[in-house]
């Protein structure tokens, strides 16, 4: 199968790899995804007083356009607010990275992940 | 040192680049022999038909059979085909069970679901955690009405041999016809069928460095196999296959076989010597599996997962490595191997493995570089991957959890 370009750039050179430090209460984690399906990816915000996402971290387990797909939300999300992030779309990710159909599940996946970190942090907040 | 050529093909059971002297045999049956076999009546159908015949008596002396018990088809599938269809057709007074193995090709998987619905009742055999036939299971599934048994000589993602002898034995014991496919086997693995107890044998050309589009199958006339033919039209190859023989594939496959034949003694060992040097180069890493019998196995095959990495992006970051994902996530399923499920891998290790299987024009520098790439880039996407960092930190993925999707 051949890649898009972007997809090979964010696989290759994959943004914002990593974990924040446990227990960073600015931090909300999302883990979507299941090992039996092929993906798994973990996304992390760290929000700032005002609601602002200021930094994010991703590891994914799966495909390249799994990864590419991860990669490019964690350059997303910075710099918007909680309900900004909430408003990406899977159709938006997959429109940028040229996801072939039976890649649109990474991008549908790479949305949950936000949503989750976004709900994680929100609870740990008691929103 | 010499240069090497990427990407590295080691993807030998997929299929093998034709010899070229497999090549140089071929041509004159295009060019100048171009008559068809079945043309009596001038010579260059005579000369079409020697060569036919020649190349016949070569599959047939690379197995130990008589040239009259060699039937030419297509490839494998088609040979898989005849065999089962026309074997249960004919013999379906006698009953309709059929068994066959969870880990056979697809060839033999799917025309036996098509003998289901014909009305044949097939016993899908599991595979102990090895790949192999656990034979008393085997002997237990043996029914009086089983009129069929098919298993494969040697697994195409594992690699593994089944114990034919004492499968065909049983069989024949229970009065069932016996079909083995060695697609894989040839060239591989010794095969002599005045010895074995089989009766009706796939043979495929393009697995042993000859050309597609051609195989045969072995139908055995001592004690005499019969079959309901699925192809019709001239009658030729007595009636069990009509069509036009390919003349320039046949002489291809005659001499592949015969190639096999002189050289496998000779080749094996050292195909055996460079795939166990790359497991040697592996094996050392951190939570790396083995898929199948490291001993009951071909000399040219490694199946490996590398445990939290996923096959698919483990297969684009050694794109120098023209090698194949047990996980069949590129051709859209994104189902994990059914093999490696038959053996008992939990699905992260079938998502995780790759089938690396080398041959006659594999070096040691190749598997040298694969070695190296292998372990850089596996290290890589470990970095990457979430399941990786919780078994880190000692996190027990099994007990997560996890939302399907």
């Amino acid at each position: 199968m051949a890649y898009s370009t972007k997809v090979l750039d964010h696989y290759e050179n994959p943004r914002n790899v990593g974990t924040f430090e446990n227990g960073d209460t600015q931090v909300g984690t999302g883990m979507v995804g299941a090992p039996a399906c092929g993906d798994v990816m973990k996304l992390q915000i760290k929000v700032n007083d005002k609601g602002v996402i200021q930094d994010a971290r991703f590891k994914t387990y799966g495909c390249g356009s799994a990864i590419a797909s991860s990669s490019l939300v964690t350059e997303w999300v910075k710099g918007k607010t909680l309900d900004e992030a909430m408003t990406i779309k899977n159709t938006d990710i997959a429109e940028e990275l040229a996801l072939p159909p039976v890649k649109i599940h990474c991008s549908i996946l790479a949305e949950d992940a936000i949503k989750a970190a976004v709900s994680d942090y929100k609870q740990k907040h008691g929103k | 040192m010499t240069q090497i050529k990427l990407p590295i093909y080691l993807d030998y059971s997929a299929t093998t680049p034709v010899d070229p002297r497999v090549v140089e045999a071929m041509i004159p049956y295009l060019t100048e022999h171009f008559g068809n076999p079945a043309s009596r009546s001038h010579s260059y159908g005579w000369a079409a038909e020697a060569a036919v015949e020649n190349a016949r008596t070569e599959v047939a002396r690379l197995v130990n059979c008589d040239a009259k018990e060699i039937v030419w088809t297509s490839g494998a599938t088609e040979s898989d085909n005849l065999a089962l269809k026309g074997a249960a057709q004919f013999y379906k007074t006698r009953g309709k069970h059929i068994i066959t193995v969870k880990t056979e090709h697809k060839a033999i998987l799917d025309t036996c679901r098509e003998l289901e619905r014909e009305g044949f009742e097939v016993t899908y055999l599991p595979v102990k955690e090895n790949g192999l036939i656990d034979l008393d299971q085997f002997k237990a599934a043996l029914r009086p009405d089983t009129i069929l048994v098919s298993v494969m000589m040697v697994n195409n993602e594992i690699g593994v041999i089944q114990d034919i002898p004492t499968i065909g034995a049983l069989c024949r014991a229970n009065g069932t016809i016996f079909h083995v496919d060695a697609a894989q086997a040839t060239g591989k693995v010794d095969i002599d069928l005045a010895v074995l107890p089989v009766d009706l044998m796939s043979f495929s050309a393009h697995k042993t460095y000859g050309p597609k589009g051609i195989g045969a199958l072995y139908i055995r006339r001592k004690p005499r196999v019969r079959l309901e033919a699925q192809m019709h039209g001239g009658g030729h190859e007595r009636g069990f296959r009509s069509g036009t023989l390919a003349t320039h594939q046949i002489v291809g496959m005659g001499e592949c076989y015969r190639l096999a034949r002189e050289e496998m003694a000779q080749e094996n060992p050292r195909i055996r010597a460079l795939r166990d040097r790359l497991w040697n180069g592996l094996k050392d890493m951190e939570e790396v599996y083995l898929n199948g019998d490291m001993v009951a196995r071909v000399p040219t095959n490694l199946n490996v997962s590398f445990n939290f990495v996923e096959g698919e992006s483990l297969i684009m970051a050694i794109k120098d490595l023209a090698v194949s994902s047990g996980s069949a996530c590129t051709s859209a399923s994104l189902e994990p191997s059914y093999v490696l499920r038959a053996l008992g891998r939990n699905d992260e290790l079938a998502h995780s493995s790759i089938r690396i299987t080398m041959g006659r024009f594999t070096t040691e520098e190749e598997i040298d570089y694969a070695i190296k790439l292998l372990r850089e880039k596996v290290a890589k996407l470990r970095e990457l991957s979430p399941l990786w960092e919780m078994y880190k930190d000692g996190v027990d993925i099994s007990s997560i959890e996890w939302a399907a999707h």
